[in-house]
Formats: C-alpha cells, structure tokens, sequence
C-alpha cells in the first residue's frame, strides 16, 4: 500500500484536516479517508440500468448500483468498461435502453429538471466557448441554469473562478487556456452552485501530476464540506487516494462494489520475510501449511495464513529454526490486487 | 473539523437530502437569461460578423454599379415599374435612393440572406453538440425544450438583424449616391418620403418573416447531427436544392408548397393599396414550415442520445 506523502504536501489545510479528522477512525494510517457510515437515502441508485448504442455495442449491462450521501464514491474501470454511459445516464443525457436511475431520491431523466440543479457535473472532460473568456463561459452556464439566481449570479462565478484558482485569468479567452485551466474552469461551472452530489469523469484525465494532486485536493475538500462526490476513473491509485467506497466496472458489468478498505481487504494480503537465510525459511514456512511461495534475493513472500494462524507464532518458529529475521509482516491487499483477483485478467485490458 | 462537528455536517446532510423541497424558486423571467445570453453570444462571434458584412456589403456594391452605369447623370431609366423579372427596382434606384433598399433585399433574398440565416441555424444545435458544451448546457439544466426555443428565438432574431443590416446599409448608400424623393409605387401611384421609409421598414419586416420557415427547418437539420458544419452544409444545401426546383416550370405542381415560391410577393407591399394575396399565402406557408419542422425538431431533440 503507497502512501501519500506527496498528496499531502500539496493538499491544502483543509484537507488535511478532513484526513486528521479519519484518521483516527480507522487508525490504518494509510492516507485512505475513512468511510463515511451511509445515512440517509442513497444519492444515486441504479437497478438493472443497462445501455445498448444504437451501433449494438453493449455498453453497460445490468448495473446495479448504490452511492450512498456523504461518501466520496469511486467508479473504476479500464478504458471502454462504461463508466461515461453510466454517467450519461445517470445525468438524463442519454436513455437507458432498460432499467431505471434515481439520483437524490428521484428518477432520471425524467426529474432531471429538479435534480440536475442540485448536481455538478465534469463528464468527458471540459467543453467549453473558446471565442469567449473564462468568466463570461460561466455566466453562460450558469444562465442556463433556470432555477438559479440571477441577483447572486457574478457573486457565485467569481467564487467558483477563485475557487480553482482561475481568479487571475478569468478575463483570458478560453482557447488561449492549458489543458489544466479548461479542466479546472470545467470544475468551476460543477461549482457554480452549493451542490449535494458532484459527478467527476475522470476529472484528471490528461493532467500533470501536480495538476493531478490539486484536483485531488479539492475533491477532498468538497467532501469535507458534505457534498457527495462520484468520481470516475480508471487509475486505481488515484480511487484509493481519494475515495471512501468505490465500484468496480468491466466490460460494462459491475464486478463488485463497496467500502475502498474492504475491497483492497478482499484481495488476500502478502506475508513478507527479509531474512538472509532464505532457503531455511521456505523450508519452514512450508512445513507450517504456507502456499504461493516465492523468493526474491533475500525477500520471501508467500500467501497470508489463514486468521486462525496467530503471526507471532509463525515468526517464532522461524527464529527458533534459526533463521535470523529482518522483517516480517503481512503486506494488505491493494485495490489492484483486488481487480485481478476478481476480474483474473489485468487493469490494462481494455472491455 | 472535529468528529462531533463531522457528524453534525453529517446530519445536516441527511436532512437535506430527505427534504423533498426542490431548492430554489423558478421565476420565470429568469428563463430569458437565457435568451439574452445566445443573443449575446450570437453577437460575440466572428462568424456571425462575417455574414453581416457579406449582406451589407451587397447594397454598396449594387449602389456603385448603378452609380457608374448611370455615368451618374440625372435622367435615370423610366423603366415601367412592374417588379417582375430582372433586376427588381434597379432602374428607379437613380431616380430615388431609397428603391436601393427595395433593390438591395430583392437581391439578397433568393440566396445571401437565406444562406446567412442557414449557417446560423444549421449551427445552432450541431455546433454545441460538436463543441461538447450541449452536453454541459443540458446538465445545468438548461431544459431541451426550453433550450430548442431559446435556439429557435435567437435565430429569427438573427432573421431580423440581417434583414435589417441590408435594409439599414441600402438606405445610407441610397441616400449617398442619389437622390432622395417621392416614391413611386409599382401601381403608379406617388407616395411621400415618409411613407415610402414606412414601406421599406415593412418591406424588411415581411423578408424577415419570409425567412421564418427555412430557419426552422435549418434547426431541424441541425437536431439530426452532431457535426456544426455538416448541419450548415446540409442546410444550405437544401436552400439550393429549393431554388432551383422552384425555377423549374415543369415541377409546377410543387412550387407552392416550397418555402422560397412566394418570397417574392415582399415587393407588394410597395403596391397602392398594398396587395395582400401572395404576402398571406407567404406566411401561411412559413407558418406551416414553422409548425412542421418546429415539431420535428422538437420530438428529435426531446429524444435525442447527447452522446458528444
Ligand atoms: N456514442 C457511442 N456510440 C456507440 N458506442 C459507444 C458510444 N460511446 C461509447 N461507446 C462504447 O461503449 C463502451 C463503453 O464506453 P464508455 O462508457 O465511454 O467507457 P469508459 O468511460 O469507461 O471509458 C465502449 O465500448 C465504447 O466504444
Ligand atoms: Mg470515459
């Protein structure tokens, strides 16, 4: 398991203080933000939700899929695995071909007139009025938006450019913008409203890892403020960097969904040996019931044991075969493990 | 925050998202932020600037070859006013400037100003769906009706201030080059200038209003494509088609049903009395356009996967 001492050199103060906050929830020490309990009614909640395209490609098959309020909700997939159909219609842009789609407790598309003012949406990265400058792309979509407020309207663009931190090019055209500038003027138009769930497709497709960590950064922050957060991606790392729950997608099916902790947990974790006598404590292990060893200079791993195996008792038996022992510890699980695990082929194969 | 702070903005959440209250009234004249914002962001393109000047540009052109034609000598042509074929009112434009206006929107009408009016609706859907920002307008939510009227509504606007671009330029050439007087109406009769400028004010109305029709259905081809310039193209293309089905005698049996066979019919306006048969077929068959292609664009939309 990474930590994340880089993430928090750029992570600003509140959300470290989020993190500071988890930490002793969990008490893993593991950069992950804890799991926040699931209260109140789902936020977004799929039965059956399947999509067809009109090419007959099956894009997503039978999801069923629940994000409950508060958590900061991972949807993960490889490439093509129907992450942005499912937000497509989860956000009344395309029809299900069957099954059904709630967010924040009403059906979609056809509340989407009263639910959509309350979700911020990134979906396949920013699009926006190249001929038209930062702000005035804003004031567009904000004026789109019926429901909202046109007396406050300059305020809340104002508060949503400083909030990326686009304050200081507001007035530039918006072709002229970096790749990172669009997408963060993208998550500015997310924000033009307090919102109860925010949906990020990939929010930091195509960034530099430092414009990767401050997206990450103000994810963490939006979630500590209480705005749910559903996040796509098809980075493992960055889901268990940011995520409390998070669903795993192939081929347009859901392969499981859960707790990030539990998931990672499910793939059985290494037992790790650094020892110089190697070949003593294979031998040893073997002969206490290990699987799956394997030796790598003076490195052994093998397949944690079972939880009735108590690990102290192991490391003395090893000690006591005379093996002299530098590091013993069972290594958890990674979200990646889990995937292969479930999945049995690699992240990378594309559905 | 603290653990206890943490689960108050908890509960509060919870709270929130069990109320059923939609958050935030919908007042109605909000919907026109909207409207003004297409309007403004119609006008704000080079694009839209471009069209412009290619329509005003026609007048000055026409203005200096009937200037130079004329060697610029007062006897101009008594050709007989009978506004039919040719070059409509060219040959009263010496003696008044003001029959350039009449003279400048019979030139535009068959082609320029239609072909203006067609990129800009082909473009009106199909541009926001090829640039992605569609997907963006829907989900804040702008509403597909709401949004396909706004479309619609910004396009005749720009029906109208092209229109009124050719009318405005012709009448500063017209007043420039020649001279300005009584206007002679193709009846014969002799109107004041006053009247006269009335006549051409509503002589641009009833042009613009001829365009009502090939505007919706230029919005519909741009329903049917994700692609700003193939829905221009396509649009465009279809004026074309229309135009020359409607100079073919043989196809007669059609003619009244095309959108461009009475567009003609503006010059009787500039009739003593204004003669209102053709002017009233004209708009009942934009209406009819209107109506068809609005509902086909409608149902199109409404239904539409918004996949780019
Ligand atoms: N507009 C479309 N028409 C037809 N097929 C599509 C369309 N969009 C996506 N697909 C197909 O659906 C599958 C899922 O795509 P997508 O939802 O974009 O995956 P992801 O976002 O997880 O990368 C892919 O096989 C893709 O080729
Ligand atoms: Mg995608």
């Amino acid at each position: 398991m990474t930590d994340t001492a880089a993430e928090s050199e750029a992570g600003d103060a509140v959300a470290e203080d989020a993190r500071e906050g988890h930490a002793a929830v969990t008490g893993a020490g593991s950069g992950n933000p804890a799991p926040v309990p699931a209260t109140g009614a789902p936020v977004i909640r799929t039965r059956g939700l399947t999509k067809r395209y009109r090419g007959g490609q099956l894009a997503v098959d039978g999801l069923d899929l629940t994000v409950a309020a508060g958590s900061v909700f991972g949807f993960l997939g490889p490439n093509g695995s129907g992450k942005t159909t499912t937000i497509r219609m989860l956000m009344g842009l395309i029809d299900p071909t069957s099954g059904t789609a709630e967010v924040l407790g009403r059906p979609m598309p056809a509340a989407a007139r009263t639910v959509l003012p309350e979700v911020g949406a990134l979906i396949e990265g920013p699009a926006l009025y190249g001929f038209l400058n930062g702000r005035d792309n804003l004031l567009r979509y904000d004026r789109a938006d019926p429901t909202a407020d046109p007396r406050t309207r300059r305020a809340r663009v104002d508060e949503a450019l400083a909030r990326v931190g686009l304050a200081a090019a507001s007035a530039k055209k918006a072709k002229a913008y970096s790749l990172g500038m669009k997408q963060r003027l993208g998550l500015a138009a997310a924000l033009l409203r307090p919102r109860r769930l925010l949906v990020l497709d990939e929010p930091t497709n195509g960034l530099d890892p430092q414009g990767m960590r401050e997206i990450r950064s103000l994810v963490r922050e939006l979630a500590a403020e209480g705005t749910t957060v559903f996040l796509s991606s098809h980075l493992l790392d960055e889901i268990e960097q940011v995520c409390t729950h998070a669903a795993v997608m192939a081929r347009g099916r859901l392969i499981v969904q859960g707790p990030v902790a539990d998931l990672a947990a499910s793939a059985r974790g290494r037992l790790a040996v650094t020892t110089p006598d190697p070949g003593d404590a294979a031998r040893i292990l073997k002969e206490h019931g290990l699987t799956g060893l394997s030796a790598d200079g003076d490195r052994l791993t093998a397949d944690a044991p079972p939880a009735a195996v108590d690990l102290a008792d192991l490391n003395a038996a090893l000690v006591g075969g005379g093996v002299r022992v530098r590091f013993f510890g069972v290594e958890r699980g990674s979200l990646e493990d889990a995937f292969v695990a479930l999945t049995g082929e690699g992240f990378d194969v594309a559905g | 925050m603290s653990q206890a702070e943490k689960s108050q903005a908890e509960k509060s959440q919870a709270e929130r998202a069990l109320s059923s209250d939609p958050r935030g009234s919908r007042n109605p004249l909000w919907t026109l932020g909207l409207l003004r914002s297409e309007i403004t962001t119609l006008l704000r393109r080079h694009r839209t600037y471009a069209l412009l000047g290619v329509l005003a540009a026609v007048p000055v052109l026409i203005g200096i070859a009937v200037r130079i034609e004329t060697g610029g000598g007062g006897s101009g042509g008594a050709g007989g006013p009978d506004g039919g074929a040719g070059p409509a009112f060219l040959a009263q434009v010496t003696n008044n400037g003001v029959f350039l206006v009449f003279a400048a929107l019979a030139a535009t009408l068959p082609v320029f100003l239609p072909m203006a009016v067609g990129v800009v609706a082909g473009d009106a859907i199909a541009g926001e769906a090829s640039s992605g920002t569609l997907r963006y307008l829907l989900v804040a939510p702008a509403g597909r009706t709401r949004l396909l009227l706004v479309k619609y509504a910004s396009v005749l606007a720009f029906c109208l201030i092209a229109t009124l671009v050719v009318a405005a330029s012709a009448l500063a050439v017209g007043a420039l080059l020649f001279p300005v007087g009584e206007v002679t109406t193709i009846s014969g009769t002799r109107i004041g200038i006053g009247e006269g400028l009335v006549r051409a004010g509503l002589t641009a109305l009833v042009v613009a209003v001829s365009l009502t029709g090939f505007a919706a259905l230029g919005l519909f081809v741009s329903t049917l494509t994700g692609s700003g310039i193939g829905a221009m193209a396509a649009t465009v293309g279809l004026l074309i088609t229309v135009q020359i089905l409607d100079s073919i005698p043989q196809l007669s049996g059609v003619h009244p049903y095309l959108f461009a066979h009475y567009w003609m019919s503006f010059a009787d306006v500039l009739r003593e009395p204004v003669h209102w048969d053709d002017l009233v077929k004209n708009f009942q068959l934009q209406g009819l356009y209107v109506a068809v292609f609005g509902s086909a664009a409608w149902a199109r939309f409404t239904a539409k996967d918004v996949t780019a």
